[in-house]
């Protein structure tokens, strides 16, 4: 059952393409990763899905509706939230703040609750009434996890959530995405760090200059053949 | 004793200035507006008083809750229909915008009401006073007005710091496009700002007729000490926004006592030695 699809979707920063005609789509449960160097547009890709650029509405579709060009706000009520890059916390709201903010505009019945997100995450409720910005990176892309996941999305973006990060904070990162995976949400990771992805994802994306270069289950792909897709040559 | 009566007439006339600079202090910190019109809706809110208590006869009271109504109304209207089109990345067309809207409300005032000046009146009230002992005594409209004050920063602080609505206004404060991200309509929420700081606007111009004359043309200068009594107190705290009408008042409220020519001017003077010491105010934003 597909939850996602994009249509030969296009994007343009005046007279420069970002995406040339990119189809890809997201089953129901499934994590995808899409991996790409710097400007393979993989952020825009995020924010036409996200409804923070302007698409023709038929480019993409959300449980089988048009979603392309419909508002943030309404496109986050249907069920799909954002881990944005950077994390981007709210500074003047505390960590307890900054999660329950994530539900403002869609409130569901699901497996996240407050008290689901610090037994992910149990240094967040020690942490509960500190200034988001008093906190570790690592801490802060925790707050930005339980953020969007307190909406109960059914589908979960993260973006580049292992940039800046210790090895061992990564770590921990990606055993939290298994938790969610295991809770039925379908995600998708977007990453430079090829491994992390693979390790994690049942299949990939590869985007290179605003198109698809590869795609497939990450066992049936070679090393030789992702990195052909993700530098080119 | 002269100068224990200079404090208490100085920091009740802090709380009508702190009404004056809530409203302005709660649209700069929600969506980074400066809205230049905003003595002129004070003006605007006192005449909506007066034309209730003239034409219908209303007690002064019913007529300032009705004012509110209808300025929460107007608030929210003008926000959504005109203000929402022209907020950007550019600080520049809502200040112009609300330049022309300064401008088209005053002489839409002096159109309707004349350039006569107009008094609102609290009855017996008006003259009634509390003696302190002492020989002291503190009006009972000055203290009425310093208790609204209070209020009306008691409410905003529970709205702001205890509420979801509260939360979303900071939120979007912080970063409006992750705040969508979130399900938070900016526009809605900064209708709802618009129309809660002309509540606080009406109140405003209750208490700014009840104390002294008004006419259509004065919006701008009492704009001057909304500006003063916000940059004052820095932009911190709706608290910091009373501590700098109350310096502001303490200040007039000496230099009056020196030459009534000073009264004003003393104020300036303090509004400027403080943006000296401390340009970001006494209580700023711990991020900007």
């Amino acid at each position: 059952m597909t939850l996602l699809a994009t249509h030969d979707l296009t994007a343009f920063y005046g007279d420069f393409q970002a995406l040339y005609g990119v189809n890809a789509h997201v089953d129901e449960g499934e994590t995808v990763a899409i991996v790409g160097a710097n400007g393979a547009g993989k952020s825009t890709l995020l924010a036409a899905i996200t409804g923070r650029r302007k698409a023709p509405p038929q480019m993409i579709e959300f449980d089988g509706r048009p979603i392309g060009g419909m508002r943030p706000a309404e496109i986050m009520a249907l069920g799909i939230a954002l881990v944005p890059e950077g994390r981007q916390l709210f500074q003047s709201l505390s960590v307890e703040e900054n999660l329950l903010v994530g539900n403002y505009g869609r409130k569901v019945r699901g497996p996240w609750t407050l008290e689901r997100v610090y037994s992910l995450f149990p240094i967040l409720k020690e942490r509960r009434s500190q200034d988001s910005n008093s906190l570790s990176g690592g801490q802060q892309q925790m707050v930005a996890l339980g953020r969007a996941l307190m909406s109960n999305p059914r589908l979960l973006l993260c973006d580049e959530i292992s940039l800046g990060l210790a090895p061992a904070v990564i770590k921990d990162i990606y055993k939290a995405i298994a938790d969610i995976r295991a809770e039925g949400a379908s995600v998708v990771i977007v990453e430079q760090n090829i491994t992390q992805a693979l390790a994690v994802s049942d299949r990939i994306l590869c985007l290179l200059e605003g198109r698809v270069t590869l795609s497939g289950r990450p066992g049936e792909l070679t090393r030789d053949q992702i990195g052909m897709a993700y530098f080119g040559g | 004793m002269f100068v224990l009566d200079t404090l208490i007439q100085g920091i009740l006339l802090g709380g009508l200035y702190a009404l004056f600079a809530t409203g302005l202090s709660l649209i700069f910190g929600v969506m980074r507006l400066v809205n230049l019109a905003h003595g002129d809706f004070m003006i605007v809110g006192a005449f909506a008083v007066l034309v209730l208590v003239e034409a219908l006869g209303l007690p002064i009271v019913f007529a300032a809750a009705l004012a509110g109504i209808a300025m929460f109304i107007l608030g929210y209207a003008l926000q959504r229909l005109l203000l929402n089109r022209a907020l950007g990345k550019d600080i520049l067309p809502p200040l112009l915008v609300t330049f022309g809207l300064s401008i088209i409300l005053q002489n839409g005032m002096l159109e309707t009401f004349s350039a006569d000046t107009r008094r609102l009146s609290f009855g017996p009230l008006s003259e009634a006073s509390i003696p302190l002992g002492g020989g002291l005594a503190a009006g009972v409209v000055p203290v009425l007005t310093f208790a609204s004050a209070v209020l009306v920063i008691l409410f905003l602080n529970w709205l702001f710091y205890r509420t979801e609505t509260g939360r979303a206004f900071r939120a979007t404060s912080d970063n409006p496009e992750i705040a969508q991200l979130m399900g938070i309509d900016n526009n809605r929420i900064f209708s709802l700002a618009m129309a809660l700081a002309l509540v606080v606007v009406a109140i405003a111009g209750l208490y700014l007729g009840t104390r002294a004359t008004f006419d259509p043309l004065i919006g701008p200068s009492r704009l001057i000490f909304a500006f003063e009594a916000v940059i004052i107190g820095g932009l911190g705290s709706f608290w910091g926004t009373l501590i700098g009408g109350i310096i502001l008042g303490l200040a007039q409220t000496a230099g009056a006592q020196v030459s009534p020519e000073w009264q004003t001017l003393s104020g300036h003077v303090v509004f400027l030695i403080v943006l000296v010491l401390r340009p970001r105010g006494l209580f700023p934003r711990s991020v900007d």
